[in-house]
């Protein structure tokens, strides 16, 4: 009998990596957009899914993938009554999407014949920061009511995004947010983000957020 | 909350070099985890020593490497350990810096017995 230390060297979570980068291939072959929001819940999430529907239903053929953690179809339903095809995870409880709920979900929409697909989220800044789902772009909804610490207490999420929103522009009046205190923090994590002030209640700043969708998926078709 | 799906991920990657290893037990395991990953160690042991049992990994010890959040500032090149939450850099106030360490998230190695 012998003890022996074994060099691992391996990412913890590397299985789901894996099962991240089919989802990428089957999205690519299929020439789909595909964009991953993040945020607390009651950032507006689904508000902003719908208002982007709302300005892109005439421009992009979309399809929208609906994280939650237990069996209710409230955003499946407002986005299907939008006139999108949708289908919903039920992640059971867990906090989070992972690449293998993705991927089991991408088969019940018509992929080849849409251009983007957009993935709502379990409503969390913690756990979803960890779980790579292989989509092409991680959009994170902030949201004034919800403090300008938010950068500060979650740095993990900030780290990882390609766009930040920050919604609910219009309660800026109302509310005690330090912009520049805000801007501090994703800067130190995340220079140079691609960023998208907007109210999806006034629609101020949603048209600048669904131009950039649009030429993400024109540069899909080019390649 | 998501330690649990962390924990069984630890589970599968040891196991299955446990098992290329041809270990009958494995004794301790080793992780990196940096401090700007948000997982919790007591959770994840509390989680580890249920799903763990009739494994080759039960009753293995987890080891946490934590690796302290360091950052660069990019105007004056200082470099500065975050003790708690993020802030600028403490030499010169410039929020222009770069995540140098903090966010390692890995299994090292494991020790194991071989008949």
């Amino acid at each position: 009998m012998s003890s022996v230390r074994v060099p691992v060297i391996e990412r913890i979570l590397n299985a789901n990596d894996q099962i991240a980068q089919q989802n990428r291939s089957q999205l690519d072959s299929a020439g789909v957009f595909s964009i991953n929001i993040m945020a607390s819940p009651g950032a507006g999430k689904t508000s902003l899914i719908l208002a982007t529907i709302q300005r892109l239903n005439q421009r992009l053929r979309l399809g929208v993938v609906e994280g939650d953690t237990a069996p209710v179809t409230i955003d499946a339903d407002k986005v299907l009554a939008a006139g999108m095809p949708a289908v919903q995870i039920n992640t059971g409880g867990d906090c989070h999407l992972d690449a293998v709920m993705l991927g089991s979900a991408l088969p019940a929409l018509p992929l080849q014949e849409l251009d983007a697909i957009i993935v709502e989220n379990v409503g969390n800044l913690v756990c979803p920061a960890a779980f790579n789902l292989g989509t092409h772009a991680n959009v994170l909804v902030a949201s004034i009511p919800e403090g300008d610490d938010k950068p500060y207490k979650y740095p993990a999420i900030y780290r990882g995004i390609d766009v930040l929103i920050l919604n609910k522009m219009d309660l800026l009046p109302y509310v005690r947010f330090n912009l520049d205190y805000f801007r501090q923090g994703v800067e130190m994590l995340n220079p140079g983000v691609i960023t998208f002030p907007v109210s999806c209640e006034t629609g101020e700043g949603l048209e600048p957020w669904v131009a950039w969708i649009e030429q993400q998926v024109r540069n899909k078709h080019i390649q | 909350m998501h330690e649990l799906a962390v924990t069984e991920s630890i589970l599968e990657i040891a196991t299955t070099h446990a098992s290329q290893a041809q270990a009958t037990r494995v004794t301790d395991i080793y992780l990196v985890i940096g401090k700007l990953s948000s997982i919790i160690d007591d959770s994840i042991q509390f989680y580890w020593d249920m799903i763990s049992q009739g494994t080759l990994c039960e009753g293995a010890t987890l080891h946490f490497e934590r690796i302290p959040a360091r950052l660069s500032c990019q105007d004056c090149g200082s470099e500065y350990t975050l003790d708690r939450e993020l802030e600028p850099c403490p030499q010169c106030s410039s929020s222009r810096v770069r995540v140098l360490t903090g966010e390692e998230f890995h299994l090292d190695s494991i020790e194991i017995i071989k008949d």
